[in-house]
């Protein structure tokens, strides 16, 4: 019989029943529930500008794009259920303050553009790591990678095209635009998580073909894509050591402010506790018609095994 | 800018365009009570749920508003009509405009909201104006979809547990004095009637009345009295102190920047 | 027990259950995912909300995931090797000239 490993290094599909090393379930529970997360918990910034959307078109869109993240975080804890993980475990572990989620979202929208910004280079961003991780080991990840990553580039898409839109648009709607840009761009780079010999689990996971690229590499084709996206519409990169590499064909870029990283991951963003308050509230709030039905499913199942 | 609604000042076309907007009101006002529970629902797939229904209402009165400006033919955009009316002009009943309240009120409004649009949309379906019909042959199948969602969920809470039973309960006992307008009808309803390109609600009051009864019954609920004080004005521009609070936050960005282009 | 636990075990998530989707008439029903719901009718309810977005299915199966026996990945080997070397199970064995279907 082939080892995991062997299974692993052929390119096979680990499916749920299968065997697997606890450190490769346990590893997966963890960044699949944490990706959940922060479908969940991403919402909430771009939902907070649903009501004020400036046209009915860009409502729609909005609220669409918004609903989708939250078949996103669905559709991941499913994936973590195949795993032994019931969402009932890892949505309280969140609860708790147990579990992480991505810290860009905890990062306020102030005005408008940062609706679009964050469909340009957030989603963007996740379009990078998705499309990696929908050709990871584990089949229910792959595959709600694929679903999840037809959605976003739609995601992406209308973020951009709104990015122009305002780019191209009164001196007011240039400078909203720029400033989102401004506040935006260093946090979408620490989405991609710390450097290779400061990220041990990245390691790991590329070793068991969850991941099959490392932090660096995906930063370094976000920053590559998105330099030159900004340039097309005209908006400024915040960063001054940002250079073109002509040997490389790179675009070069200055060093992150990991203070401010680990700051915002240890819970001291500007928004984290606004962001778990909504949480809490959303969950407490809908306890008692979680509960509801289920009353009545039992009800009923009784006064049916009673007739027959 | 205002619709004129004295029977004789009115013509076909000032007649269809109040009637649009009333139509449309009523469905962006839900639509947007609905879509402030995105991110916040009860549970990931009812979070997904409301706000499929909140891009429904929405679609939907985007369409009529649209069609709205093309009868009124002075080269408005729909956008003008969500943004820039103040409300004294939204038509809107104030049944829709209250907030979103639990989930057991925002149930509860949802079902007799749409178990009145179900009966609307069959006879909507048959008036003497295609575009209308077109609208609401593509629209009724989600209204009726919003009928089987909101149904189900009256039985779940009625019949659930004794909080869920008392919450839902209450939310029919508190909204009860504003569903009486749902069956007003003034001149201008009189004067499309006339022409087969309107509904008479009254013609299907009982029916409505009698499926309302039943769901409640079968979800062991009271059914409050029909009898009793139901506020008025909504299709003359008369609200509650809650529009204002809404318009307020859906137009402010808009309005601050009139010049700007966001499509 | 821990009292945390204690008052995870109250909260309720409902059950799972596994969405089947009919892409188009004729064509077989697949795996889409899962979801919870407390109860059948409900759990079409949400799969269409949940599945059918962007109209990716005509029908909807639901079924309780308890109720999913699967094979083991063991298995694999004698369970499922004879399909492989008889091709001619396979629809993609076969090139057939391609008929336009007229709908009358
Ligand atoms: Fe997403
Ligand atoms: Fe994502
Ligand atoms: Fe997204």
């Amino acid at each position: 019989m082939k080892t995991f490993q062997e299974r692993i290094d052929n390119g096979e599909t680990i499916e749920p029943k299968d065997d697997m090393p606890d450190r490769y379930r346990q590893q997966l529970i963890r960044m699949m529930s944490q990706h959940a997360h922060s479908e969940v918990v991403g919402m909430l910034p771009e939902g907070n500008w649903i009501t004020r959307a400036p046209s009915l078109r860009r409502k729609m869109i909005l609220l669409s794009k918004v609903q989708d993240e939250a078949g996103h975080g669905l559709y991941l804890y499913s994936a973590t259920e195949t795993l032994g993980a019931s969402r009932k475990e890892v949505i309280n572990q969140l609860l708790e303050g147990k579990a992480k989620y991505s810290s860009i979202f905890n990062y306020p929208t102030l005005t408008w553009a940062d609706v679009a910004v964050i469909g340009w280079l957030v989603d963007g961003a996740a379009i990078i790591n998705q499309t990696m991780l929908a050709r990871s080991s584990y089949g229910p990840y792959s595959r709600a990678m694929v679903r999840i990553c037809k959605e976003e580039s739609f995601h992406k898409k209308q973020g951009y095209e709104m990015v122009a839109t305002m780019a191209d648009g009164t001196p007011e709607q240039q400078d909203m635009i720029q400033d989102a840009v401004n506040r935006w761009w260093w946090p979408t780079l620490m989405m991609f998580g710390p450097h290779d010999e400061n990220s041990p689990n990245s390691a790991e996971l590329i070793k068991w073909g969850v991941k099959s690229k490392t932090n660096d590499e995906l930063r370094q084709s976000f920053v590559d894509r998105h330099v030159a996206e900004a340039h097309e519409v005209g908006l400024e990169i915040p960063d001054d050591d940002l250079e073109y590499n002509e040997e490389t064909g790179h675009w070069e870029f200055g060093e992150i402010d990991w203070d401010e990283f680990w700051n915002v991951v240890k819970g001291n963003g500007p928004m984290n506790k606004e962001r778990m308050k909504a949480r809490r509230e959303a969950h407490e709030n809908g306890k008692w018609v979680r509960e509801a039905a289920e009353e009545y499913a039992r009800k009923q199942k009784l006064s049916k095994e009673k007739a027959s | 800018m205002s619709t004129a609604t004295k029977s004789k000042e009115l013509t076909k076309q000032k007649a269809l365009f109040e009637y649009l907007v009333r139509l449309a009101d009523d469905r962006l006002i839900l639509g947007h009570r609905l879509s402030e529970w995105c991110g916040h629902g009860p549970i990931l797939e009812e979070d997904i749920a409301l706000a499929n229904i909140a891009l429904d209402y929405i679609g939907h009165a985007a369409n009529l508003y649209e069609y709205a400006v093309e009868i009124e033919g002075e080269g408005r955009h729909r956008d003008d009509l969500v943004y820039f009316r103040n409300d004294p002009e939204y038509k809107n009943l104030k049944l829709v405009e209250l907030p979103k309240g639990d989930f057991g009120f925002t149930i509860a409004r949802q079902f007799l909201f749409s178990s009145y649009s179900y009966y609307l949309y069959q006879l909507l379906s048959d008036i003497e104006d295609e575009q209308i019909r077109g609208m609401v042959e593509k629209h009724f199948k989600e209204v009726k979809y919003h009928l089987r969602h909101s149904r189900e969920w009256i039985l779940r809470l009625g019949d659930g547990t004794e909080e869920s039973h008392s919450r839902i309960q209450d939310a029919f006992n508190d909204m009860w004095t504003y569903v009486g307008e749902l069956f007003y009808q003034d001149e201008v309803d009189e004067f499309l009637q006339e022409k087969n390109l309107a509904a008479d609600t009254a013609s299907f009051k009982s029916d409505w009345k009698d499926l309302v009864t039943d769901t409640l019954e079968e979800a062991t609920l009271d059914v409050p009295d029909w009898n009793q004080f139901m506020v008025e004005g909504s299709r003359q521009g008369l609200h509650t102190e809650h529009l204002g609070h809404l318009l307020a936050e859906m137009q402010h960005l808009r309005r601050s920047y009139p010049d700007a282009d966001w499509e | 027990m821990s009292k945390e636990n204690e008052n995870n075990s109250e909260d309720t998530q409902w059950p799972l259950w596994e969405v089947f989707t009919q892409p188009r008439d004729g064509k077989p029903h697949e795996h889409a995912g899962s979801l919870h719901a407390p109860d059948a009718e409900k759990a079409l309810e949400n799969a269409r909300d949940v599945y059918t977005r962007r109209k990716e299915a005509v029908n909807l199966w639901v079924v309780p995931s308890n109720q999913i026996v699967a094979s083991k990945g063991e298995d694999e080997g004698p369970f499922f090797d004879p399909a492989d070397d008889k091709p001619y199970r396979h629809p993609q064995f076969y090139s057939v000239p391609r008929v336009s279907k007229r709908r009358s």
